[in-house]
């Protein structure tokens, strides 16, 4: 699995701000697969997915957002949320139906206080 | 007319992309449908290393843009496996969360993103796809 890939994870009470940096496909969603599943094991289930830095999100990123949403919202324990979400990535979801399985928020203090 | 040959491996999707990025920029595209081609070439180029090679390491992709009067031209040929883009059935795009099944979304989105898409396959092996993105 590639090292190089600029993602963090930053833990909070009731949520968990997953960064990540540059593009999410297919090379790359695997690292990101990586580090939900890891909150998830771990029984973290609200997670908010900073994409401010994100500028490329290919049909892999939205595959593992939705799978991701799926094991948070299963027996209703959790929620992902993502925020800062481009316009043009914004676009990406609709196009392919994906826009409604997310609460999207423009700003951070939002999408934590979600939770 | 730029022309490159990348490894059939998924680290090369950045570099394919800063390729396509850079011809679309030079055929004078605005910034949205430069994005349009940056994603459609990298789910043409992720099925054929997934897909045409059947996994990472196994055949090269060549890049071919062309900027005309009208948009860019853009070329990718691959030497794997050919495949019928008439079976793959259309995206249902209007799921429920929980019923949603990963697949098909590849060949969806390089069909809404580009203004026309042909790919076509050579008996003697061989395969082209052409989207073209107009200005």
């Amino acid at each position: 699995m590639e090292n190089d890939v600029n993602i963090s994870t930053t833990s909070f009470k009731r949520c968990d701000i997953v960064k990540m940096v540059g593009r999410v496909d297919t090379y790359t969603a695997p690292k990101l697969q990586e580090t939900l599943d890891a909150l998830i094991e771990d029984g973290r289930f609200n997670i908010v997915f900073d994409m401010s830095e994100v500028d490329f999100l290919s049909s892999k990123g939205l595959w593992v957002l939705t799978e991701t949403q799926k094991k948070c919202k299963k027996l209703n324990r959790g929620e992902l949320v993502l925020a800062h979400v481009s316009e043009r990535i914004h676009e990406s979801f609709k196009l392919v139906g994906m826009d409604g399985y997310f609460n999207i928020f423009s700003d951070m203090t939002a999408a934590v206080g979600n939770f | 007319m730029k022309t490159a040959r990348f490894p059939g491996r998924f680290d090369s999707l950045s570099k394919i992309s800063k390729f396509v990025v850079s011809a679309a920029k030079e055929a004078g595209l605005g910034s949205k449908a430069i994005y349009a081609v940056e994603l459609a070439v990298d789910e043409a180029a992720s099925n054929i290393i997934e897909h045409a090679y059947g996994g990472e390491g196994k055949g090269s992709i060549e890049c071919e843009c062309q900027a005309g009067r009208h948009g860019l031209l853009i070329i990718l040929r691959d030497n794997g496996k050919p495949f019928d883009p008439q079976a793959i059935p259309d995206l249902n795009t209007n799921v429920p969360l929980m019923e949603r099944q990963p697949g098909g979304a590849g060949i969806f989105l390089i069909r809404k993103l580009m203004d026309e898409v042909i790919f076509s396959f050579s008996p003697n092996g061989g395969n082209e796809l052409r989207m073209f993105k107009s200005r």
